[in-house]
This record gives structure tokens, sequence and C-alpha cells, in this order.
């Protein structure tokens, strides 16, 4: 909890300092557009948040909603398909892909990275063949697709109530099921959670499936956004901004840590400084280069402070006992380091 | 160089002055120096003599093999050393001499501080007090390489070795023999060197073997090998017997013994106290970081040592034994249960209330065959029937279901998740009995708080994650998640390696206990002692079959050898 309140005070920050440089930042149009971007960003960034829990990463995300971008627009506008209809084959299709994932890493043992770096090459190529590299949308037709993502829903932007639903639900899933015990248990220690009677290779398939469940309701939602789906740009290193988010929010790529409320404020980092670079006037081509810059200066913050702590409160310090218990004097080795 | 062969063959007393000399020239910088002895033909015995000439060369009054222990300077004495740690006086002004050639006990509880007073020694910690002198002259120890340079050598518990490289490779790693301008690695004259000194303790492996490849105990005598091609003349062994059979651990012994001839000092650390009697002339003892006690000779009996060692008598080591099997039907019945890629099947039976004893040499197959029992490698054929219902068993979660618990022997990598809280490691297993898809916190804290009591664990909460918790109250941890459970069938695999003396023996009354209380109890353990002071019955098991069950009665050390060693029953 601590550490999401780190975050969030960096966000108030970064927050006051786009206020005071362009108070068009608290205007309407700008608190709508900004939040949309973060629902959309957070949508998916959760799904990696979990892979990432759960101890594996997952690379295909950005080919994911690519895919999901260019089947939608081409099942709906070329071929007719009712959208709800498409819209539901497209998140199977997710799903799917996860399920082929957790096979992959579970049964044939490969790495989490090269089995999904597998499939965002292939997912991809794949999107760009189906629909031979032209950009697809929906024109002005379908206003009830394109509500979806630009639409408002009870007063706020639909991908923002969208997000509310998928975060409860995962918080629900993460923070009070014993499932979301078992995937902290499996990305701290596999084999350990094995051993306690976890159905590890399950459990692992399911944080894959979840994620590409949410990377293809993410792609609906861009689609119905933009409007305009390229399939060989669209989502382009989404699954890198997606990892930032995770790890901002409180996640370690070693597995076992992490919150769903921690993911979201890692999102929201994330859009709220692209949006200041566009309201503070700096060059677009500094945006890469700042987001860089805030990532690490957040990471390496609480590296520090965590390292800290570590030594103040040292493992011989918070160990048991001593005059009543033998214990042996260790190094703080990886104790110390978490 | 026909010369010096035919020197080495004499026996080692017998070296004239000149061969001496000349071993000595050769091996000045030695094993950086090219040298050519044939060593198709190299005895081990040369290259004990040559090595310890090399290592104790540097002094004048050189001691040449089988010398009796220089008694008016000790090799190494520690005056006055004192370390605090947060919270903690690991060691209280303790005083510590080695002598010459002599293998020195330091036994005590863990947390008395042995391990820290030989890690000040190593150099991996500086002493707040107190100071150090070798050959009587005052040192400065620093660092490792500072200890190294003085030959002292510690053969920590957990080994350094790098298991992707060869057995060469590892000897010498980071010293190799290189050429002089391109620092390229001599390949040949690293292997040659590495077989002298592999050959003399008694690694029959080829040089090319993968560490990785070697048993616990095979990686021992590597790492001894290494600390002797760095000239050790001091050879601190920290627990080397913990994860050794009786048959490698004897083969330890006799290298030490005959390193003990050629001058090497050795400190050996270890819980196992029939072993320090067995092997140590004299044995220091602390307890609460001071040294409280010496003995030496015939004064050294496990009694003695365990009395200063608790400060207290241990009246009864291992708890009673009741029989309760009679007239029980079996609550686990094995039948022709094979393995995959294992021609032999097992058959047994465990009974309510009874330990069963699982006997066997490392590499036995005994661990691999309670992996098959719980599901982590499930059986390709056979039955598993547990209070007379056959089980299906194919991954952990059956057999748990089943009413079977595992308390694996690496408790760090297995049987605990060391980042998570008390609670959450003892609730795991049994979560999903609380409720099918929900946390149930309170029943959690319960089920804890319950268990932290029955097995008086040791912990300022039960959100304190486990990591940070003693040895022994961790491996009670792993065991309050199955007892949680009240399981019917108890696995334990080396329940008590590692684990001091006074928590032993707290561990032995508990599965005692719980034997008492109906659970059926397999436990493997390579401590003889162990098996013969608890067990109710042993089965003993030698290359992947069981060779043969021995009752109480009949349970001998002799006895269990024999059928370890692949005898067939009386």
């Amino acid at each position: 909890m601590r550490k999401i309140l780190g975050m969030i005070i960096l966000l108030s920050a970064i927050c006051i300092i786009i206020y005071v440089g362009n108070q068009r930042f608290v205007s309407q149009e700008n608190a709508h557009n900004l939040t949309r971007h973060i629902a959309l960003l957070a949508i998916f960034a959760i799904g990696e948040g979990i892979v990432i829990l759960s101890g594996g990463i997952d690379l295909s995300v950005g080919s994911v909603i690519a895919f999901s971008g260019v089947f939608l627009t081409q099942a709906i506008v070329e071929r007719g398909m009712p959208p709800i209809v498409a819209g539901l084959l497209v998140i199977g299709i997710g799903v799917v892909i996860g399920l082929w994932h957790g096979f992959l890493i579970t049964r044939i043992r490969l790495q989490p990275f090269i089995a999904t770096l597998c499939t965002m090459l292939i997912l991809r190529g794949q999107a760009r063949v189906l629909v031979e590299e032209q950009t697809m949308g929906f024109g002005n037709g379908y206003p009830g697709v394109r509500a979806l993502g630009d639409g408002f829903f009870l007063g706020l932007p639909t991908p923002v109530v969208i997000l509310a639903g998928v975060a409860i639900v995962a918080a629900f899933f993460m923070h009070f099921t014993i499932y979301g015990r078992y995937l902290y248990a499996i990305g701290r220690n596999p084999q350990a959670a094995e051993y306690s009677g976890v159905k590890v290779a399950r459990m692992q398939t399911a944080a894959y499936v979840a994620c590409g469940g949410l990377a293809a309701l993410a792609g609906i939602l861009y689609a119905s956004y933009t409007n305009s789906v390229q399939p060989a740009s669209t989502g382009l290193a989404y699954e890198l901004y997606a990892i930032a988010a995770a790890v901002l929010g409180g996640c370690s790529l070693s597995g076992g840590q992490g919150t769903v409320i921690g993911i979201i404020v890692g999102a929201a980092i994330m859009r709220v400084m692209a949006n200041g670079i566009n309201l503070l006037g700096i060059a677009p081509a500094w945006e890469f280069a700042v987001l860089g810059y805030v990532i690490l200066i957040g990471v390496v913050g609480d590296s520090i402070y965590k390292q800290r702590g570590a030594k103040r409160l040292g493992p011989k310090d918070k160990r048991t006992d001593r005059k009543e218990d033998e214990l042996e004097v260790e190094e703080p080795t990886e104790n110390a380091r978490v | 160089m026909e010369e010096l062969y035919a020197a080495g063959t004499l026996p080692c007393t017998g070296l004239s002055s000149l061969t001496k000399s000349k071993f000595r020239s050769i091996q000045k910088d030695w094993p950086y120096q090219e040298h050519s002895l044939p060593i198709g033909i190299l005895s081990v015995f040369i290259s004990i003599q040559r090595l310890s000439d090399s290592g104790f060369v540097r002094k004048e009054n050189s001691q040449l093999a089988g010398n009796s222990t220089n008694n008016e300077i000790p090799l190494l004495v520690m005056k006055g050393v004192s370390k605090r740690f947060p919270g903690v006086l690991a060691l209280d002004k303790v005083d510590f001499e080695l002598m010459q050639g002599e293998i020195l006990g330091l036994v005590g509880e863990n947390g008395a501080g042995k391990s820290t007073l030989m890690r000040i020694l190593g150099g991996i910690y500086p002493a707040d007090q107190g100071e150090i002198l070798v050959e009587g002259k005052p040192v400065r120890i620093e660092n490792i390489e500072d200890a190294l340079e003085l030959g002292i050598s510690i053969i920590h518990q957990e080994l350094n070795l790098a298991g992707n490289l060869d057995i060469a490779a590892n000897i010498f790693l980071g010293r190799e023999p290189v050429t002089s301008p391109f620092r390229v690695i001599r390949r040949q004259e690293l292997y040659r060197q590495a077989a002298d000194i592999a050959s003399m303790v008694g690694i029959t492996k080829p040089m090319t073997t993968l560490v990785e490849e070697l048993s616990t105990g095979e990686q021992q005598l590597v790492e001894i090998a290494k600390a002797l091609s760095m000239s050790a003349r001091i050879l601190v062994l920290d627990e080397p017997t913990s994860s050794l059979s009786p048959g490698e651990a004897e083969r330890l012994f006799n290298v030490m013994r005959d390193l003990k001839e050629h001058g090497v000092s050795m400190v050996y650390i270890s819980h196992r106290l029939g072993e320090v009697q067995h092997m140590c002339g004299r044995v220091i003892v602390l307890r609460d970081g001071l040294r409280v006690g010496e003995l030496e000779g015939d004064e050294i009996n496990r009694e003695a040592m365990v009395r200063l060692m608790v400060g207290r008598d241990i009246s009864r080591f291992f708890p009673e034994v009741a029989l309760h099997r009679a007239g029980k039907s079996p609550v686990l019945s094995v039948n022709n249960l094979k393995r995959r890629g294992c021609v032999s099947s097992y058959t047994f039976d465990a009974y309510p209330g009874e330990i069963l004893g699982l006997a066997g040499l490392v590499g036995a197959g005994r661990t691999e065959l309670i992996s098959c029992l719980f599901g982590i490698d499930p059986a390709v054929s056979g039955s598993i029937t547990i209070d007379g219902r056959e089980q299906t068993i194919r991954r952990p979660a059956d057999a748990i279901r089943a009413g079977i618990g595992l308390v694996p022997e690496d408790r760090k990598a297995l049987g605990v998740i060391l980042q998570m809280a008390v609670r959450e490691n003892i609730t795991l297993p049994g979560l999903n009995t609380y409720h099918p898809i929900l946390l149930d916190r309170r029943r959690e804290s319960q089920v804890t708080n319950e268990q932290l009591q029955a097995l008086s664990i040791k912990t300022p909460g039960i959100e304190q994650e486990v990591q940070y918790l003693s040895g022994g109250n961790q491996q009670k941890v792993g065991l309050a998640k199955w007892l949680a459970l009240s399981p019917k069938v108890l696995i334990l695999d080396e329940p008590t390696r590692g684990i001091d003396v006074g928590s032993k023996s707290e561990i032995y009354r508990l599965i005692r206990q719980l034997a008492d209380s109906g659970v059926g109890i397999i436990m493997i353990s390579s401590d003889m002692e162990e098996i013969i002071g608890l067990a109710d019955r042993v089965l003993v098991m030698h290359e992947s079959r069981v060779t043969g069950g021995l009752g109480r009665s009949e349970m001998t050390e002799e006895n269990i050898m024999h059928l370890a060693t692949g005898g067939s029953a009386k």
C-alpha cells in the first residue's frame, strides 16, 4: 500500500506541474480525453499485470490489439457480421491466444518471453495479411460500435466505465478469491506452490487467458475509438507500455507482487505524462525520452526506498526472538532485496 | 623427473632432503608453474606429498607428513573475538585455537556463533573486537582474499560451484593457467593439474565431467580440491556431511584423515555428534556466543557435548516409542507402483500411528519414491490405496485431497514460500477447504494461530514473512501447513536436516505426537541414529528398489547398511 501511495504522490506531483503550466489540463474536454486514454491503457495493463504477477510476461498484447482491431472492422464492415457476434468472436480469439500461450508455457515448457514473442510477430503479420495492409475503419456508419470507444455512458467516457467493471472484477479475483492467492504464491515460488496442491499450470494458463481476453477487449475499444486501424502500426509497442504501467504500479518482474489499483495508477502516470508533454508545448520528439526518465525515476526511487527499508529493518531485526530461539546468524543476502 | 617419481613412491618420511628441495624448487609457484611429471603414473600418494610440500613450504620448519601436532605454538589463535549484530551479541570474547595438523570439532546449537566465528576467520565479516594470530604473528583478515592468502579456506554447507562447468574448471576457477601474452587458458595444463589435485581427494570421475552431474558428496570433494589448489592449510568444513550418505561421509572422513596426516589443520562443524566424536581429537563448544567448554580425547562423547551445548541434560533425546500397529489395517497401501522409466515397482503398507522410516544411501531413490506417491512425478502403473479406498494421484493436489501431506527435503525451495506471510504459508494447502472460491481471512487467522500454539512456532506475528524466521521455525511452518489439514499420511523428507540439536528433539517429539494421534508417518532420513531412534519400522532402499524391511528389534546400523548396500534380507 505504501508503494501505491508513493506512486499516487508522484502522479499528483506531475498533475500539479502540468496544471501550473497549462490550466487547460483540468478543462472538461481534456479530462474526458485523458481519462479515456488512461482507461484504454489500464484495461490491457491489468491483463499484463496479472501475467507478470504470476511470474510470466506477455509480449503479444500490442499485436493482439492490432489483430482484434482489423478482425473486428473487417468482420463487421466487409462481412456484415452483427457487431455483438463479431465482438464476442474477437474476445474469444483473445482467450484462445491465452490458452495457446498457457499450453506452450506449461506443457511444451517454452519460456514466456519466447512463446509470446512468437505470437507478437505472428499476429502482427497475420493482421497485415488479413486486410492486405489496408487501414480499416467504420467510416461514418455503425454509431453504436463507435460509441463504445468514443462515446459516454452515465456522463463518463465509455472506456472509463468498462475499466471500472474490469477493475472491480479483477480486484475481486486477485484479492478476495483463493485463486488470487494462488497466483501470488505461484509468482513467488511455483514449485513450492505446486507442492502445496496449487494447480500451477492451470493458474498460469488462466493468467494468460485473462491477458489475451483483455487485450482483445482493448483492441475492440481502440478500433472503436480511433475508427482507423492500421495493421502495421496500431498497438505497436503497447505491450511495453503495459509492462511499464504494471511496474510503475508496483508489480515486480520477478513475480508475486502487484495490485490492480496500483496498475491503474501506473497507467495513469503514463498517460498523464503524454498529455502533459502535449499541453506544456514540449516538442513531441521528447515524448519517449521524458516517459523513459519518469519511469526510471519512479522505479529507482522505489528500489532505493526498498533497500533503505531493508537495511533499517534488516532481516536480523525482523527475525524471531533471539533469546528464546536458536538462530543461525546468516548474511542478509537475498532477503534484503525483494 | 625419473628421480622424482622414484622418490615419490618411497614412504613419505623417507624422502631425501635433496628430493625435497627439488620438490620445493619446482613447486614454488605451484600450481601455476608447469611441471612435467607423467600423470599417468602419479599415485595419489605422490600428489598428497606434493601438495603438503607446496602448502607448507612457505615456512622454513615445514612440518612434513605424519608429524604429531606441534603443541608449542598453535597454528591459529583467535583471541577475544566479539561480534555484534543488530539486536544480538553473536560472539562474546571467544578464544579459539587450532593446532597444526589437528581436526578440531566446533559444536553448538544453531545461533551459538560457530558460523559467525568461522566467517570472521574467512574474512566474510569483520570482527568488532579481538585479534587473530597465525603462527604466533598477528594478522589482519579483512576480506576473503586475505584469508585465502593465509591458507584459510572455508567449505560452506551450501556449495559454491558452477554446475555447468566441469571439475577442472571449477577447481581452478579464476586461477586458470594461462599463456602469457593473451591470457588464453592452457587447457592441457589445466586438466593435468586438476587431475593431480582431484586424485588427492579421491575424485575418480574424469576431469571433464560437469559438476552438476556429480553427487553432493563428490561436489564436496571438488570444493576441497579447490581449497587445496589454493594451498589451503586451514580448512573449515561447515556441516559437510549433512547431505551425504553414510558411504560418502566415510569417504570424506578418509580424505580428511589423509589431509591431517599431511599437516592440514581442519575445523569440523557438525550437528552430528557421533561423527565429531569419531573424527575429532579436540572439541570446542560454543553456546550463545560464548565458549563454554573444551573436550579432549576420551572426554569427547555425545552426552558431554550435548550437556555443554544446551547447558542442561537432555535425558530423552528421542521420545518414547509406543507401538500402535497391532490389529490395525494399513492407512496407506502401495501396490506395484511404477515410476516412469523405472523397471522396479514399489509395494508397501504404512499403518496409522506408525513411523515408517525410509533408509538408504543418497541416490537410492527414496525422494523419487515419495515424489511418485505425492503426484509430482505421477506413477505410470500400480495403485495407491488410502484407508481402503483406491486413489488416482496425478498431481500433488490429488494427493492432498486423498489425505497425504509432504514436507520436502528442500525447505526453502519447496517446503515454504519464503516471501509470503506465515499465515499465507500455513493456509495455502487448505484454502479451498475453507471456501471453494473466496478467501476466508478470519478462518485463516484462526487456523494459523492454532498451529502457532500447537507447534510453538516463534514469530512476531502471523503476517511475518517466513524468510525472517529461523530455520527450525521455518521447518515448523512447513509442518504446520499439513497439520492444519489433519492428514492421514504425512511424508517427511529429511525433516531435521540443518536443524540444531534443541529443535531436533522438539521436532522428534512432534513427529511422535502426530503418530500417536493416528497419522501414518513416512520419514526419509540419512541420519541412521534418527531412523533407529524414531522409526517403528524401516524400509531400506537400494538402487530404486525396496530391498527389505526391518522391525524395531532388527533395526541396527549394520542391518540397515547391509540392505542399503544391496544385501538381501536375512
